[in-house]
């Protein structure tokens, strides 16, 4: 099986690695790459800066993680006026993309900061977040919904924007600790089509290998047709891993 | 009450915190009389700061703090000076208030020449507020905690408003190396002094994905990288509006590693150089003791006095700090951002090459004071560790974590046991540790005290309060 995987390759695109980096969000990229190489996928990861030209055919997975708010003004305008349209176009065709936190809000329709600034997402996700006074800071565990359902995700959540979903979309999971999008509704992340996105640090995919391999999943059926299927990994570390802070935070 | 009897009062009430902490086995009572004494009177520090004769001294940065504070401390004492120093790295608002109590008698008069303080990054601007130092001291700003200090951004702009209200009497220091601390010296009263390193030929790079300062302060352009040291550290010019690295008063010319045993430094300073062998090993300790001379000699320190006092340096707890364990040779390494770990572990891996292995033990803890926040782990380059890892026991609130941080650095799983309870950890490490292996234990910040509590139950180091 591991033999029939090396004549697949991912294309993995990494928006501003540079300015979009803080939590430790780099181990989802260190998780995707590992989990690849372990199956003999080979993964390639490209780093997409400020103003690069990037065809969406040719990404098989996007992950665009948090920055500092200095960061994200930075690459703000850039994303949303070189990237939004074509990247709108490939979301709606089935794009494979996690992203976290800033990423997560420069994908729904508009940021509104706590100063009544209206900042302009690109609209992929039907959702749009308000800044708010207080940080949401601290563990979380998430239940997620179908296909990853029955799985506990669990992640560090630390963010001011609370976010809001439109009927466009559907969350990702049903909090089951800590605040998620907004403290309010009980709900974390957004899926849309092949696109998720969510508040999770942690970082993210390595303690949730059930997530890593989803989104693998995907980008291969997606390149590959059904042909393509996971070989499973050991993953008695990583499971431990989630299941100690599921039980943990379950009993607080 | 009368200021002045509202003082003694507070003092008072400080002292007897004090003794009650230690007689019912609290600790050194590093923080409380602080907490108590401020209750009573709020302006204590202030107070007690201001009979100081020769002012007071901060020292903040993200990482080194403490050894480089300890170095300059070392320094004036060996000068004659006598010293109110936090020495127990309590440095907050409270922690300091309390070591001033303690150095001072009843009726507030100092048993110090000057206050030298280790200033936590969150505190500095309240402490520079109360304390009115003649120096502060700036070393690095890097990505720490930000569950509990926020983006360094945040921290920066802090730093600058509370730098602004320094008059032309105060000096600042400043690395010239980091762009986050070098660029707080522009348009400041205070008089500015830089330091930095260079030897480029330890421009090794590193921690690009960590670099949290790579974009200038001014104009937003991505610094230029003549060389880089780690991180944002290294020699850096802005393409957009000109601005660079300022040419520093303080310089680090040369570095002369010679393993885990330290380094021979040669300094440049405005007045001569000067050359030490330093017993702390990697660069980031060179640096340490670049900016420990400089603010020595800003303090009118003898060269000579600052030179026996680095080359008889003894390193302060959990800082590369090296134990005896019954025997065995253990060696501690605080790990607590992502810089400071990668920094560390490159350290360990150089140093490891001439031993039969590098085994560890890794505790990692999400206390309040460790950050609740373990996503630094991912940051930090434990890939280093692949290929020389021996056997790791990883242990700790989040041993779970750190294992799967580890195995995706490409350590096999199988060179891996994870025990959660320290005593417990400790105790497989040793059991499965060949003899002539390197043997290292890297914690977090309150692992780190768990396993001077332990190394001290089994009468193989000192209580840090007597550190």
């Amino acid at each position: 099986m591991i033999e029939a995987m090396t004549q697949f390759k991912l294309r993995i695109a990494h928006l501003y690695p540079d300015h979009m980096n803080i939590y430790g969000d780099r181990g989802n990229i260190l998780t995707l790459r590992q989990r690849c190489a372990w199956r003999a996928i080979q993964a390639e990861v490209l780093p997409i800066g400020p103003g690069a030209v990037v065809d969406w055919d040719a990404i098989d997975l996007v992950f665009f993680g948090g920055g500092q708010d200095s960061g994200q003004a930075l690459i703000a305008a850039d994303f949303v006026e070189r990237h939004g349209p074509d990247l709108r176009r490939a979301i709606d065709a089935g794009l494979v993309l996690l992203a976290i936190c800033g990423g997560y809000q420069l994908l729904g329709h508009y940021f509104l900061t706590h100063t009544g600034e209206r900042l302009p997402g690109i609209g992929a996700l039907d959702l749009h977040t308000i800044g708010g006074g207080k940080r949401l800071i601290g563990n979380i565990v998430v239940e997620a919904a179908a296909p990853l359902a029955p799985t506990r995700l669990v992640g560090f959540e630390n963010h001011s924007g609370r976010t809001y979903l439109g009927a466009g979309v559907h969350p990702l999971g049903r909090v089951i600790a800590g605040n998620g999008n907004n403290g309010e509704d009980g709900s974390e992340g957004a899926v849309y089509r092949n696109s998720i996105g969510c508040y999770m640090h942690g970082s993210l995919l390595p303690k949730n290998p059930q997530l890593a391999d989803h989104l693998l999943t995907m980008a291969l059926s997606r390149r590959y047709g059904s042909a393509a299927v996971l070989p499973p990994l050991d993953d008695t570390l990583e499971l431990n891993a989630q299941r100690t802070m599921v039980e943990r935070v379950g009993r607080n | 009450m009368r200021p002045a009897l509202r003082l003694i009062a507070a003092i008072l009430a400080g002292k007897a915190a004090a003794l009650a902490s230690r007689a019912f086995g609290r600790g050194g009572g590093t923080t409380l009389p602080g907490v108590v004494a401020r209750r009573i009177e709020p302006v204590t520090l202030a107070r007690l700061c201001a009979l100081l004769p020769q002012g007071v001294t901060l020292v903040a940065g993200t990482n080194g703090k403490t050894t480089t504070t300890r170095m300059v401390a070392a320094a004036l004492a060996a000068a004659d000076r006598r010293v109110l120093h936090n020495r127990a790295g309590a440095n907050l608002v409270s922690g300091l208030t309390a070591t001033a109590l303690a150095g001072s008698g009843i009726d507030g008069r100092p048993r110090a020449d000057i206050g030298l303080f280790e200033t936590d990054e969150a505190a500095l601007p309240q402490v520079i507020a109360e304390t009115a130092p003649r120096l502060v001291l700036l070393h690095n700003l890097f990505r720490d905690q930000l569950d509990r200090y926020g983006e360094i951004d945040t921290i920066a702009a802090n730093w600058r408003a509370a730098l602004a209200t320094l008059g032309a009497g105060a000096t600042v220091l400043l690395n010239a190396d980091d762009p986050a601390v070098a660029m707080l010296g522009e348009g400041l009263t205070a008089r500015v002094r830089y330091y930095g390193i260079d030897d480029l030929r330890h421009a090794a790079g590193g921690g690009e994905h960590i670099a949290d300062a790579q974009f200038c302060r001014a104009c937003g352009t991505r610094y230029q990288y003549l060389a880089r040291f780690y991180a944002h550290v290294g020699h850096y010019r802005c393409p957009g509006c000109g601005r660079e690295r300022p040419t520093p008063h303080y310089r680090l010319a040369r570095i002369e590693p010679a393993g885990i045993g330290g380094a021979r430094l040669l300094l440049g300073l405005p007045d001569g150089g000067m050359e030490m062998q330093l017993p702390l090993p990697g660069l980031y300790n060179a640096a340490n003791a670049l900016a420990a001379v400089a603010t020595a000699r800003e303090l009118d320190t003898p060269a000579g006095a600052i030179r026996q006092a680095l080359e008889g340096f003894s390193a302060a707890f959990g800082r590369i700090e090296r134990i005896d364990a019954a025997g065995r040779p253990l060696l501690v390494a605080l790990i607590k951002n992502p810089v400071g770990a990668s920094e560390t572990v490159r350290m360990l891996v150089e140093a490891s090459s001439a031993a039969a292995g590098l085994h560890m033990l890794v505790v990692i803890n999400d206390r309040h004071a460790d950050g609740t926040d373990v996503s630094w782990l991912w940051d930090a380059e434990f890939e280093r560790l692949a290929g020389v890892t021996g056997r790791v026991v990883v242990s700790g609130t989040r041993a779970a974590d750190m294992a799967v941080r580890l195995k995706y650095a490409g350590i096999d799983p199988a060179r891996m046991t994870v025990v959660e309870a320290l005593p417990a950890a400790l105790d497989t490490a040793l059991a499965q540790l060949p003899p002539g292996a390197m043997f290292c234990a890297l914690p977090t910040y309150t692992a780190m005290l768990e396993l001077r509590t332990e190394l001290v139950r089994r009468g193989w180091a000192r209580p840090f309060w007597e550190d």
